[in-house]
């Protein structure tokens, strides 16, 4: 580089260390290439003497007991099948999988969300349940109608939830009796709902307590207005924000703002809802049924009870699951099918449920997870499955949810017109969708 | 890292490595020429592995279109034009350049307080050293976990303090322009410690006869600071320049934490590197994300190289 004679010997390390760290800024880019074959689903259920040594993929270390109670259970059947359970946090999770996917080094047997599912399962990474379907060993209709719908893409199945979460309101009783506010006994509307919120912040101005809070997590708040005023958010692969009825979902929220009764998306972006609720200043925090796990030993736990969404134009919340899927470049595919078949069986789902840390999604399984809060009447949750609607999803959702946290903000805060701000996101997300 | 200069084990010359000393003259006999290079073979080897074959590999990315898994198909130069007229890369850029600018600030800051620790005398010298390093080596995502509540508008104890002085905090992290200058704060506090080191390094090999003859003179401590310790502190001064203002056109894992993936106004406060990933990793446009890899490359070695000219005339060597 410089075509200097002497170099003192600082000089010349900086050189050479520059070299070295200017390379490492492009080693993150590498990656193979090919995609497997997806060829037709073999399935038939091993033999017990079976002896294979396999991998399970998971993101949550919560759940980790429970599912190596499930392979405890699993190796009673299947004793020379060994399983490595590996946890990837889920920040890195999808990041790892889809390296691991292109060097075709994929778990045998792996978690699955549904915003990831339409990616994987298109791009022939995954194995389809139709053998396991065919055979019996699967019986779709166990499980929450919407989540079986989730895991099929063009028609081919490629699993069965293991668990799934619809979202319902907690309530901090404490603040909501301080405040001298009434609940509703059974249902509410959307005026209902705003208003209490707005009661409540006002009462308990002075101690900083909000009566509620919107976000920038669809699933559990935006999503769920926009299917209760009859809206979608993508559908048939085309955005639905440039709907009324999407807007005047989002408009619940803007509406929330305003009135004070939500703190501003600012103030939930630096602490988040989830974070004021348990600080103990929101009094309605809108949330998945896996919030539970996060009051375990919390102070709060006691004066915590769960309400049903307010309806708009009609009832609904959103639901998701996770499913176990095999991976299509496995060596191990009988092996692999034999735990993903094991685990949505009802024994698995079973002690699933006993941990407390999720719903079972096998139909009847779930009792034990209302049982784990009593007072707390968790039943709303299982309730809500009947008017559930599946999780927006497509087959790239991530390029688009990038979107909406990049452009409805400008919307929640008034910045904008909600119609003009859902009307630009729509276009641009259709854009997004149409490259998929 | 190594130098360049491994010298053959002549068995007649022994110790040659005094400072300034001149170099030994190499009479390269060809049955030693292959030593040298079997010495660093390892080293070799495993940068060719995993630094240079990936570069090549990158580089032949940027002008294919990559899907999520692989499967590429040859697009020419489509990943760069597209590129040049997408204004997210300028954003980026721009935001880039001022978490460098601002980061860079920690040098001045650095060489104070390594002098001030150089004072004879000083107690406690290791204890502070300590203290200043602790930040450099604490884990990002741990440090982005402290700034991030110290931040916080709300409850944050960085607006606590500003108000007793009637000053109204922003939103730090949730306003744009304010968050990037907040990561670069924390990128500035988390550097600090490794300059330091460098430049505490530096000072010891200042000879103290310097300070002693300067003192004779009647210079004041100031006037020792800016006649001696600077211009001969500015070999050390330049490597720890170079070092950050890589390390700050790599920023990603501190944006990435203190702002969280879901802020809003992430999208207008994003990193090249952190343009990268997203092209990357969550669009899933990988031949797209090595042609913005490929551009923080070039950008750097030219940085890096403009740096390597002007240091001619200001650093002081020998």
């Amino acid at each position: 580089m410089t075509p200097t004679r002497r170099t003192s010997p600082l000089r010349r390390t900086a050189l050479a260390a520059s070299a070295v760290v200017l390379t490492s800024a492009l080693a993150a880019c590498g990656g193979g290439s090919g995609s497997p074959d997806a060829d037709a689903a073999e399935y038939a259920a091993p033999d017990a003497d079976l002896a294979a040594s396999i991998t399970y993929g998971v993101w949550d270390q919560n759940q980790v007991p429970a599912i190596e109670e499930n392979i405890a259970a699993f190796n009673e059947v299947y004793p020379d099948i060994d399983v490595t359970v590996n946890v990837t946090p889920f920040a890195e999770y999808w990041t790892k999988l889809q390296t691991q996917a292109s060097s075709e080094t994929l778990p045998d047997l792996f978690w699955m969300n549904g915003p990831n599912i339409g990616l994987y399962a298109s791009n022939g990474m995954l194995e389809p349940i139709t053998g396991a379907v065919e055979a019996g060993d699967i019986d779709p209709a166990n499980y929450p109608q919407a989540l079986v719908d989730l895991y099929t893409i063009d028609g081919v199945s490629y699993g069965v939830p293991k668990d799934f979460d619809t979202i319902g309101i907690w309530v901090n009783t404490a603040l909501v009796e301080q405040a001298g506010v009434e609940l509703p006994e059974d249902g509410w509307t959307w005026d209902e709902f705003q208003e209490t919120a707005v009661e409540i912040s006002e009462a308990l101005a002075d101690d900083g307590v909000y009566g509620a809070a919107g976000g920038m997590d669809g699933q559990t708040t935006y999503y769920n207005t926009i299917f209760q005023a009859g809206g979608t958010v993508v559908d048939d692969g085309a955005s639905g924000y440039a709907t009324p009825e999407a807007q005047a979902g989002l408009q619940f929220w803007t509406d929330l703002i305003a009135s004070g009764g939500s703190p501003s998306i600012q103030q939930l972006t630096d602490t988040t809802a989830d974070q004021w609720f348990t600080s103990g200043k929101l009094a309605m925090y809108w949330g998945g049924s896996w919030f539970r796990s996060a009051l375990t030993d919390s102070d709060l736990a006691e004066d915590v009870t769960v309400l049903p969404l307010p309806s708009g134009e009609e009832q609904a919340t959103v639901i998701h699951g996770v499913a176990n899927v095999v991976s299509a470049t496995s060596t191990e595919k009988q092996a692999a099918q034999a735990l993903q078949v094991f685990l949505a069986g009802q024994e698995a789902q079973q002690q699933q449920g006993d941990s407390g840390a999720v719903i079972p999604a096998f139909e009847g399984t779930q009792s034990s997870f209302t049982a784990s809060m009593p007072d707390a009447d968790l039943q709303v949750f299982l309730d809500a499955v009947e008017y559930s609607r599946p999780l927006p999803v497509s087959l790239n959702s991530a390029e688009w949810n990038a979107l909406e946290t990049e452009l409805l903000p400008q919307a929640f805060s008034g910045e904008r017109p909600v119609a003009d701000v859902a009307t630009d996101l729509a276009e641009q997300m259709d854009a997004a969708l149409a490259e998929e | 890292m190594t130098t360049s200069q491994t010298a053959p084990p002549a068995p007649a010359r022994t110790g040659s490595a005094g400072r300034g000393g001149p170099a030994p003259s190499r009479g390269p006999r060809p049955e030693h020429t292959l030593w040298p290079w079997l010495f660093v073979a390892p080293l070799v080897a495993g940068i060719a592995v995993f630094y240079l074959w990936p570069i090549v590999q990158t580089a032949g990315y940027s002008f294919t279109e990559t899907g999520p898994f692989g499967g590429s198909t040859f697009a020419g130069v489509d990943n760069y034009v597209a590129l040049f007229q997408d204004p997210e890369l300028y954003l980026s850029l721009g935001n880039t350049l001022l978490y460098t600018v601002i980061v860079l600030l920690g040098i001045p800051i650095a060489v104070g307080l390594a002098s001030l620790l150089n004072l004879p005398g000083l107690r406690f010298a290791a204890v502070y050293r300590v203290l200043f390093f602790l930040p450099y080596v604490a884990m990002p995502t741990a440090v982005a976990m402290v700034w991030r509540v110290i931040f916080n508008g709300d409850f944050g104890i960085l607006n606590r303090a500003l108000a007793v002085v009637g000053i109204e905090g922003p939103y730090w992290i949730s306003t744009p322009g304010a968050a990037t200058a907040a990561v670069a704060v924390v990128g500035l506090w988390s550097s600090l410690g490794f300059s330091m080191i460098v430049l505490a390094a530096g000072l010891k090999s200042i000879p103290p006869e310097l300070y002693e003859a300067a003192e004779l003179d009647g210079a004041t401590r100031w006037r020792q600071f800016r006649a001696i310790t600077v211009p001969l502190l500015t070999p050390s001064i330049f490597f720890v320049l170079i070092i950050t203002v890589i390390a700050s056109f790599q920023v990603f894992d501190l944006l990435y934490a203190i702002l969280g993936s879901s802020n809003p106004v992430l999208p207008r406060s994003m990193s090249l590197v952190y343009f990268f990933y997203r092209e990357g990793f969550v669009a899933n446009d990988k031949g797209y994300a090595a042609a913005i890899a490929m551009v923080i490359f070039l950008l750097i070695g030219l940085l890096t190289a403009l740096q390597f000219r002007l240091q001619r005339r200001w650093v002081h060597s020998d």
